[in-house]
């Protein structure tokens, strides 16, 4: 390009900042947070619906408001936060201009139109398809092609990544191999690529069908399909947040990876078992072999779920081994005890991690096991597993690290610390409530996406137990603490972002608490001497709650008719 | 730090610590428990799938459910039949907009081959309070075994959003002694 990039210098990072690079992260992070409130309001609404002595919405809106939040929180709000983080983690955090930046607001733009249409269209009542849109079901044309035009745009704005890292390395703009966290991202685009080849096999032909080009489609093959796309993408979303966990632990304490070998490898086992997740989906459907169902739900023998349980060692174990180098070395936990709970990227970077495992990690190991599905399939398990991973876990994270966007990136400092301090708590705390509360309901047979469990009107009766109805109140209450939480973080980043006090070129953001970067902890001593105790216990609890959850339901099932 | 290049170039040369090493074999072999137990439970468990299912057309399999129907209705609830087939049989339960049907009446103890279809959107068999949840396509007829062993009433459920009346769908089994 004839135009000469221009650069900043980071006064906290000393990393060098390509301005057009900075522009686009802004545009997508702001986009991100936009879709995150409007979907956010749809989910209050659902929840609101599904509390029997709430029941807010009629039946007609319930269903729109459901597929709009699906859409909207999952697709739109997490995929312009992840095209920020791509534009991140390659030209600011290797230093490089972002490759062809007109091409990256040609994405932009094309996944705005769609995320709009789309958005418009179910607003217009006759797509409440939900975000799976599963044929024979049809909705409006506009809804596909809003979602075929996102993906396009998201496409391109992973090939202006990897534009990046080609530039990158031709002008030696750093030494060696690139930092894990950028790895990391280079995962999340590489199975990003293969997402969006799926989606466009499935969602293309819809397109045609739902015009009248296309007279077929095949309803069990277009569900294998979806899910090639709609479970990597979640594969995706695992490896953006991992690094994030990473970005977080290094800026905020100067942790440095125990092992790169062993946090990359890591990361590759997602690339390499992905392809095989979509079997999850589909453990009872009609029509595969449990042979082809047990290789692929656990993508040959739990190989991703490994890399998972993999960074949830070295993520903390990290951190401690940083914190133990600074001198908190009492007992088990003083280095725990006395990180920086203050702070709001460090506090939702650690509970992201906690219930990423525990809520939404052992969760959906157990109902992804072959037979155990059988339990679960589209009960309110499922929506409680994933508000584990996605929301807890996913969500979390991006929230913590913007934290760090806006006096970095925005270059703004950030306003209502005090409520800043407390909205990673609220938030993580309400949607850890609704995962395990949705999870208990659905253990009692609630079925997910369903608008009276009283089956009023329905023309024979039917009961679920009471026990249920108390499930469904205390994750109507804990929503509200969620979308609490949700708008205070909207509130105080669009606040931060548009009124903040803006600091000068040279000047240091005085919140969060960034040691400058010379401060890393360059070295933990040899392999042999790494002394991690309290890790091993975090991870030891862990594991022994994993592993007797996982029996617990298989007792369950043992319990239910005979079948075969 | 994470945010920067590996201080070692060569990194990938670097030990592995004890703690990390002895992690990654435990979670290893926890996931060939776990791989395996699946393949156990076909061998040592009750409840297990089948994976027999044909393609069939709509109109086809409401035929064959409708001659059930008319040869074992012994009475008539809320306008649906219901349907006490013998033990043993092939007993069909269609599903569609918004319906389960019709109602079956089983015996305690005894096996059925339970043939689930749906004639038009997909649905979801979700027999409660039992909690067994299958998925039901149109277009493909799915066979299951089942061997009902407690008496009493029990609901069926739609558990795959099937339109505005999805929550109006509810079906009934009846296991008698
Ligand atoms: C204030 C925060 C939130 C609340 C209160 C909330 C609540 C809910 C509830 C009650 C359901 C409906 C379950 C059902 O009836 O099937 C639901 C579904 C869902 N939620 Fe959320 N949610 C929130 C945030 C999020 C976020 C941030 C994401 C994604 C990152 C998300 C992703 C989803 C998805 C994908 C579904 C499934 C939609 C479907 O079944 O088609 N939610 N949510
Ligand atoms: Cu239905
Ligand atoms: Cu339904």
């Amino acid at each position: 390009m004839a135009k000469t990039t221009q650069f900043r210098t980071c006064p906290t990072t000393g990393l060098k900042v390509d301005l057009a690079a900075e522009k686009l992260i802004k545009a997508n992070a702001v986009v991100a947070v936009v879709f995150l409130a409007i979907g956010g309001l749809f989910g209050l609404l659902v929840a609101l619906t599904r509390w029997p002595a709430v029941h807010f919405l009629p039946a007609d809106w319930f269903y729109l408001a459901l597929t709009a939040h699906g859409f909207d929180v999952l697709l739109v709000w997490i995929i312009f936060f992840e095209m920020a983080v791509l534009y991140f983690a390659s030209s600011v955090l290797l230093g490089c201009r972002l490759a062809t930046p007109r091409w990256a607001w040609a994405g932009f733009a094309l996944m705005l139109i769609g995320a709009v249409v789309t958005n418009i269209v179910v607003l217009q009542g006759q797509s409440s398809v939900m975000f799976t849109s599963y044929v024979p079901m049809k909705a409006e044309p506009g809804f596909y092609l809003g979602i075929i035009l996102f993906a396009v745009g998201a496409l391109i704005g992973c090939f202006v990544f990897f534009g990046t890292l080609v530039v990158a390395r031709q002008e030696k703009t750093y030494q060696g191999s690139v930092p894990l966290v950028t790895f990391g991202a280079i995962t999340a685009a590489i199975i990003a690529v293969f997402t969006i080849a799926s989606g466009a096999i499935i969602l293309i032909p819809t397109l045609l069908w739902s015009v009248g080009l296309v007279s077929h489609i095949d309803p069990l093959v277009y569900k294998t399909i979806w899910w090639a796309m709609g479970h990597s993408s979640q594969q995706i979303n695992v490896s953006a947040h991992v690094a994030v966990w990473y970005a977080i632990a290094a800026m905020v304490l100067g942790a440095r990876p125990i092992s790169e070998k062993v946090s990359r490898m890591a990361f590759l086992m997602y690339i390499l078992f992905l392809q095989l997740a979509s079997a999850h989906h589909m453990l009872v459907e009609p029509g595969f072999s449990s042979e082809w169902k047990i290789f692929n739900t656990s993508y040959a023998m739990y190989l991703a779920v490994l890399g998972s349980m993999i960074h949830g060692m070295t993520v903390p174990g990290s951190i401690e081994a940083a914190q133990r180098a600074r001198g908190l070395t009492k007992g088990l936990f003083e280095w725990l005890r006395k990180a920086p709970w203050g702070n709001p990227a460090f506090a939702g970077m650690f509970m992201s991690l906690v219930f990423f495992g525990f809520i939404g990690g052992i969760s959906g190991v157990v109902m992804g096991t072959e037979q155990i599905n059988l339990i679960m399939h589209n009960t309110l398990y499922v929506p409680g597993h994933f508000h584990g991973t996605v929301v807890a876990g996913t969500t979390l994270a991006f929230m913590a690290i913007t934290y760090l966007l806006v006096p970095l990136i925005f270059r703004r400092e950030l306003m209502f610390r005090k409520l800043a301090q407390w909205q990673p708590y609220l938030f993580g705390i309400g949607v850890a409530g609704i995962s395990v509360f949705m999870m208990g309901a659905g253990t009692l047979g609630v079925s997910r996406r369903h608008w009276d469990m009283t089956f009023a009107d329905a023309q024979l009766p039917f009961d679920y137990p009471s026990a249920a109805f108390l499930m469904m109140g205390l994750n109507g209450i804990f929503a509200i603490l969620a979308s609490l939480g949700g708008i205070l973080f909207i509130v105080i980043v669009v606040g931060s972002v548009f009124f903040g006090k803006k600091l000068a070129e040279d000047e240091k953001p005085s919140y969060p608490e960034m040691p400058p970067a010379a401060a890393a902890v360059a070295e933990h001593g040899s392999a042999g001497t790494l002394k991690i105790p309290g890790t091993v216990m975090l991870v030891g609890i862990f594991f022994v709650a994993f592993v007797l959850y996982y029996f617990v339901n298989w007792k369950y099932l043992s319990e239910v008719w005979p079948l075969s | 730090m994470a945010i920067t290049p590996p201080p070692q170039r060569i990194w990938w040369k670097e030990p592995i610590a004890k703690v990390e090493l002895s992690w990654i074999i435990i979670a290893f072999v926890w996931g060939l428990v776990m791989f395996f137990m699946m393949i156990y439970w076909h061998g040592a468990g009750e409840q297990n799938l089948s994976n027999e299912a044909y393609k069939i057309t709509p109109e086809r399999f409401a035929e064959k459910s409708q001659a059930m129907i008319d040869e074992y209705t012994v009475r008539e609830e809320n306008y649906f039949p219901v349907v006490h087939p013998p033990a043993g049989s092939d007993v069909y339960l269609i599903a569609r907009l918004w319906q389960w049907w019709p109602i079956l009446e089983l015996k305690k103890g005894e096996t059925y081959r339970l043939h689930l279809s749906s004639l038009d959107w997909m649905h979801g068999f979700s027999l409660q309070p039992v909690n067994i949840n299958v998925q039901v396509h149109p277009g493909y007829e799915m066979v299951v075994t089942i061997k009902p062993d407690q008496a009493g009433e029990f609901g069926i459920v739609c558990n795959e959003y099937c339109g505005l009346g999805h929550h109006l769908m509810v079906g009934k089994i009846y296991v008698v002694e």
